[in-house]
């Protein structure tokens, strides 16, 4: 069942258009991520779906019902801030319990919900203190509470533990990832780290320019990419591109640029192609192997390496063939120096390959 | 003082000599920064103040003489019906101040950060009167209160012809003039500064409540209002100082009168000491002036600061 559902939604702010005609389904009990450059209008999506801006034109449905202007507290979300957003001079227990107060819940009910939500998060020590002698990691915790108090079947997330250091922000996400498991709400989750947003979905939405470029699962998004910009977003280091043609011969075809020549042999093309098409040739710096195994890959080459760069787990090497940069990444178990002429193979099932208009081919 | 010398030319590895340094040494050059400042204080206001309650007892004149004369000069304040007068002024002028500065100017700057248009002009137009000098700001009050050709006049010519309004004249409500010239130029400071207290609070929060489903005033009452403590108490001391120093207003506005009925406290002071010849009566009142101020500021500053010792101790 479709739990939230966003067609055709725009929203300008005065002459500048940040969402354009988008639409978006996100299924029950789904965990989708929204991930994006920064100004790309993830947040801008979000504050649509809670009713914080008023949509220039399109609509919003949440569990069936259309609430594009509904205001936020009818549509039956919560909601937590990379600012956190807490109260103040309220007690993390006040804080967590006076948006039910005000609704005017039975006494009884909101010391019930105040305090199975503690227990999830374990924040049941700091309900008396103020959010003041908190520490980050704690207070995100109560502002996931407020949320999760109002009992409600969707959850939004803007960035929530972007202003966590890095070792909070693994243990916040293993734990939202539990919480996600044990709860079964669907979740729509802001963030711009690729991490985060492959570790934590079910399905992430690629959104640039206002627009959604990719949505699909991680592993899609990974290693089929509908476009370039897709391509290039996801993934560290980036992906390789290089320029060049596709051109066939006794039925085969080839990725064809200067001093290089790849058979497509094992590349499954989506669309046609066409002989002499000028296309861009991916490929992930970690699908290319290093050394004796790379013999056997279906495709082989050599490489000289310019620069090694240790990065403790693996080793990244910024490498040149025939006047092309290639990066590769490799375990930091291989030798490599600069200077090295290596050999290196890889699969072209592997490959992406775009046009010259950004599609995949 | 010597001993710390020393204690500071110790060799380095001498880790624990620096521990033990003496606290009055600890940011030496900035407390060296502020002897100019701590000597103001002291000599300006200190000890003008001491010497002012000490000469309080005396029968001084126009000049100040040791001729202690023990409370008499007190006795002669409280029976003085133009100090009680002035005092109940205070406490009118005071109350109305606070109350009204405080309200309207919370109001104002909550309409103004509604995101209207044309801000900046309205917010130009309420703070302008704070530029104005009171006298100015008195003069201006004088004409438009004026029973004959003030405001009334304006009122009488839409057609009352029967309307009557003049209050300065008016022995009951001479002192609601001065109260309402104040106001009109102190309100809109008030505004500027609770609209900055506003602007300060994070968008996120007020997202938040819109979430929750708290009502805005709710949220203006619960929420913001607890979080702009700092800018009312900043807000509460300018008001507060300006109450107790209020002379020149008065002086532009009705010189105290009619009779004694818009007199008040720090006229009284100038009047005796400059007026009248008579330092040992000015000064007596001054001290009761300074003393109320006291009774009003220490419990205020013990609160505030006993408390923020408890936050970081606890
Ligand atoms: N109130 C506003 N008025 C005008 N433009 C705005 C406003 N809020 C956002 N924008 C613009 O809309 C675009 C999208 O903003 P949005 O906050 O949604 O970006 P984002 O994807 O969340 O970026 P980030 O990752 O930096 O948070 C930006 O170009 C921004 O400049
Ligand atoms: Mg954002």
């Amino acid at each position: 069942m479709t739990s939230v559902a966003i067609s055709d939604l725009s929203l300008s702010f005065g002459p500048v258009e940040v969402l354009k005609s988008l639409n978006l389904e996100v299924e029950e009990g789904e965990f989708v991520v929204l991930l994006g450059p920064s100004g790309c209008g993830k947040s801008t999506l979000l504050n649509c779906i809670a009713g914080l801006l008023d949509v220039t034109a399109g609509q919003i449905f949440i569990d069936g019902k259309n609430v594009t202007w509904e205001e936020p507290k009818d549509r039956g979300i919560g909601m937590v801030f990379q600012s956190y957003a807490l109260y103040p001079q309220m007690s993390v227990e006040k804080n967590l319990s006076f948006g039910l107060r005000v609704a005017g819940l039975p006494k009884n009910e909101i010391i019930e919900r105040v305090s199975r939500a503690a227990e999830i998060l374990q924040i049941e020590p700091l309900l008396k203190r103020k959010p003041g002698a908190l520490s980050g990691g704690q207070r995100q915790r109560v502002a996931i509470g407020r949320a999760l108090v109002r009992d409600v079947n969707v959850f939004l997330f803007d960035e929530p533990l972007s202003n966590l250091d890095a070792k909070l922000r693994t243990d916040l996400r293993v734990e939202l990832k539990r919480l996600h498991q044990r709860l079964g709400n669907t979740m729509i989750y802001v963030t711009h780290d690729q991490i985060e947003a492959l570790t934590l979905a079910d399905r992430i939405a690629i959104m640039k320019d206002g627009l959604i470029q990719q949505f699909d699962s991680p592993s899609n998004i990974y290693n089929n990419p509908h476009n370039r910009f897709v391509a290039g977003f996801i993934g560290s280091p980036g992906m390789n591109f290089l320029q060049g043609a596709l051109v066939s011969e006794a039925g085969q075809w080839f990725f064809n640029a200067e001093g290089l020549r790849v058979p497509l042999s094992d590349y499954r093309f989506v669309h046609p192609p066409q002989e002499g098409q000028a296309v861009e040739f991916g490929l992930r710096p970690e699908h290319i192997v290093v050394g004796d195994a790379s013999t056997t890959q279906p495709v082989t080459m050599q490489v000289d390496t310019e620069l090694v760069e240790p990065m403790g787990a693996d080793t990244v090497l910024w490498t040149n063939v025939a006047g092309h940069a290639l990066t590769i990444r490799t375990d930091s178990e291989s030798n490599v120096k600069t200077g090295d002429n290596i050999n290196i193979g890889f699969n072209t099932a592997r490959v992406s390959i775009f046009s010259e208009n950004g599609e995949r081919v | 003082m010597s001993n710390n010398l020393t204690n500071q030319q110790a060799p380095a590895s001498e880790a624990t000599g620096r521990q033990r340094r003496h606290p009055l040494l600890r940011n030496l050059s900035a407390k060296i920064a502020a002897i100019p400042m701590v000597l103001v204080t002291l000599v300006g206001f200190v000890g003008c103040s001491v010497w002012s309650i000490v000469y309080s007892f005396t029968s001084s004149k126009s000049l100040p003489r040791e001729t202690f004369v023990g409370l008499k000069q007190y006795d002669r304040l409280f029976d003085s019906s133009r100090w009680q007068a002035s005092v109940e002024n205070v406490a009118i002028y005071g109350v109305c101040s606070l109350v009204f500065s405080l309200g309207v100017g919370f109001l104002l700057a909550v309409a103004m950060d509604q995101k209207i248009r044309f801000e900046n002009t309205f917010r130009t137009i309420f703070l302008y009167p704070f530029a104005l000098s009171f006298i100015v700001t008195g003069l201006v009050w004088q004409w438009l209160l004026n029973g004959d050709f003030g405001i009334a006049q304006v009122i009488r010519d839409i057609g009352f012809t029967n309307f009557e309004f003049n209050i300065l004249s008016d022995r009951e409500y001479s002192i609601y003039a001065i109260v309402i010239a104040g106001l009109w130029q102190g309100t809109g400071f008030v505004m500027a500064l609770m609209l900055a207290g506003l602007r300060g609070i994070d968008q996120d929060i007020w997202k938040a409540a819109r979430v929750d489903g708290i009502p805005a005033w709710r949220t203006y009452l619960f929420i913001v209002i607890p979080m702009m403590k700092p800018v009312f108490i900043t807000t509460l001391v300018i008001i507060a100082s300006g109450i107790v120093k209020v002379f020149d207003l008065v002086v532009a506005l009705t010189d105290g009168g009619p009779g004694v009925s818009s007199e008040l406290p720090a006229k009284y002071v100038y009047d005796w000491m400059f007026g009248r010849g008579n330092l040992g009566q000015a000064l007596a009142a001054s001290t009761v002036m300074l003393s109320t101020v006291l009774i009003i500021l220490i419990p205020w500053a013990y609160l505030e600061y006993s408390q923020k010792k408890d936050a970081t101790h606890g």
